[in-house]
């Protein structure tokens, strides 16, 4: 049996029937990684002892009967800028290379709950900035459906980790992307849930007002039942949310679906535009009404995230100041003062994304900049939530691409800040709206430089905030 | 194209330091991006109100009462002191301020 290929229900059903145990799951999985990550590089800490603990706890309830939750005994990984108590976090950067959590996130509070088997904290791009994984401290992962690419990113150790079979479910964050870009990448599902659904304690921040949790599964029903386990409202996050009644089951027949017309310009890779257009033709024959929608301040949507993104990590960061946790030059004895701790443990340890992105924050946040910078981006804003607005009281559901291109050669945009920028350009407006958006496999193409390999191309589905169950409905038909 | 010394003031802003020789490359990098965010001064944004976040939630306020200190809350201070570079006495250590 193909332990690899069994969906999330169906494990559940298997360790009840005790086809196997949770423990022999855990350590088919625990191999497979130890074997095949060598290729992949999706790991940054492999967590043995944690998850033969939870695997023997989902165990026991079994021996006893009692009721097993969904996700008890189910493997999965974490990426590594979400706390797992007494597990190392580096949100990829040496500035916390030898960080110990000292608690759990709310998310991963709630899955141990339910039993959930954490096998792992995966690679990311450095505090979760970056579009490819390449701007990790340690090592770049690769896309394992060709691993000459590279898997999208931030959250690309989990995307990567769910593609390669090397566990059921993943969790990571979406700032701008960061879930459904690698998602897109490595042809798995990932959902970047509407702000405020999903808690953000325990998840080191990067921008508070658009950073939120989600969750990758290999099928969109996976990827559903790990949101499920981790979203509602929190008292440790104060900007989490009550969720309004279940939506109701959507017919497809009833189904009105909009497409931004500024979404398919020039710029687009022909086979993205081609498989795209062919799974909107899928939809239209399922049942759905098509219509076309306008979202027109979509150009200036990605200038507005890197000046509000960028203003809120110049504040997020702070707190590494080489004092309170993580590398730090405090015992340097060349090191002078305080301010020369703060200054000479930052520019030691932090990579150059991350001080380019600080950088800019705080430039237009600085006197003299502010109004027309952060001000105006803040405006701008407000005029990109409107588009979203108006066009979701006409559809039900938007669909657009994921990514302007095929997952791209590693190292091909390292060169060139603005043009990795430019990578996210159909995933940042989502994020800027609150709205909540999942990313899924529209189809296959041949990949340009090796026939043999299939690079996937991903669609996403947009919908109002609290409408997650609208946009699953939809996506698990087409999946079908 | 920003200045050098324009750098080096937000570099000391953010606590941040460039050698000489990053200096020329993160200039022109920084540029560009500059350059790029402008394109919003063209958006016309008379009459639009400033967004901050994307919910209307405001002030959510616990219980204003004090947490016993217990196993719990010891436990945890000492996590979190164990994470400090350098504490003395239960107090985060660092140099002299002047």
């Amino acid at each position: 049996m193909e332990l690899e290929k069994l969906s999330i229900r169906q494990i559940h059903q298997d360790l009840i029937d005790k086809k196997f145990s949770a423990e022999e799951l855990a350590k088919f999985f625990l191999d497979k990684i130890r074997k095949e990550d060598g290729e992949i590089n999706s790991f940054i800490t492999i967590t043995e002892d944690l998850a033969l603990k939870q695997a023997k706890k989902a165990d026991e309830i079994i021996a006893k009967k009692n009721d097993l939750p969904l996700l008890g005994g189910v493997p999965c990984a974490i990426k590594d800028n979400i706390l797992v108590e007494g597990i190392k976090c580096t949100s990829a950067s040496k500035i916390l290379e030898n960080y110990i959590a000292p608690y759990d996130a709310t998310v991963i509070k709630k899955i141990k709950e339910q039993g959930a088997v954490i096998l792992g904290k995966t690679n990311m791009d450095e505090f979760a900035m970056g579009s490819s994984t390449e701007n990790s401290a340690f090592f770049c992962t690769k896309n394992p459906c060709d691993t000459s690419r590279v898997p999208g990113g931030s959250s690309g150790g989990s995307a990567a980790a769910v593609s390669a079979g090397f566990c059921k479910f993943a969790l990571g964050s979406d700032t701008g992307g960061s879930i459904r870009q690698p998602a897109s990448f490595c042809g798995v599902a990932g959902l970047k849930p509407s702000y405020g659904t999903v808690s953000r304690y325990g998840v080191m921040a990067y921008a508070s007002s658009l950073d939120q949790i989600g969750s990758f599964g290999k099928s969109v029903e996976d990827c559903r039942e790990a949101f499920e386990a981790i979203k509602g409202k929190d008292p440790l996050d104060s900007t989490s949310l009550k969720e309004p009644a279940d939506s109701e089951k959507i017919d497809l027949r009833n189904l009105k679906i909009g497409i931004p017309k500024e979404y398919f310009v020039a710029g687009m890779d022909k086979e993205v535009e081609k498989t795209v257009k062919e799974a909107i033709g899928k939809y239209e024959k399922m049942g759905a009404e098509i219509i076309e929608v306008s979202l027109p301040h979509t150009e200036y949507a990605l200038p507005c995230y890197y000046i509000i993104a960028t203003a809120e990590a110049s504040a997020n960061l702070a707190r590494f100041d080489g004092i309170k946790y993580g590398s730090s030059e405090v015992g340097n004895s060349e090191v002078k003062d305080l301010l020369e701790v703060y200054i000479k443990s930052r520019e030691k340890y932090f990579g150059s994304e991350v001080k380019r992105r600080i950088m800019l924050g705080t430039y237009v946040l600085s006197s003299g900049y502010y109004d027309a910078y952060y001000k105006q981006a803040q405006k701008v804003r407000s005029l990109v939530r409107g588009d979203f607005e108006k066009a979701l009281s006409r559809a039900d559901i938007l669909l657009t691409p994921v990514s302007p291109t095929l997952p791209f050669k590693i190292g091909e945009k390292m060169d060139d800040p603005l043009e990795m920028y430019l990578s996210d350009i159909y995933t940042i407006s989502i994020n800027l709206a609150g709205v909540g958006a999942l990313s899924l496999p529209a189809g296959w193409v041949e990949s340009p430089d090796d026939k043999a390999k299939k690079l996937p191309i991903g669609m996403q589905l947009i919908a109002k905030p609290f409408e997650e169950e609208k946009i699953f409905q939809a996506a698990m038909a087409f999946e079908k | 194209m920003i200045s050098e010394e324009e750098i080096k003031h937000i570099a000391k802003l953010s606590r941040l330091e460039f050698s000489e020789s990053q200096l020329e490359k993160f200039q022109k990098e920084f540029s560009a991006i500059l350059e790029y965010v402008e394109n919003l001064k063209k958006a016309d944004t008379k009459n639009v109100e400033p967004m901050a976040h994307s919910i209307k939630v405001a002030n959510v306020f616990r219980t204003d009462c004090a947490i016993e200190k217990g196993e719990d809350t010891s436990r945890r201070s000492q996590k979190l002191l164990e994470a400090a570079p350098d504490s003395k006495d239960g107090y985060l250590k660092s140099k002299a301020v002047f």
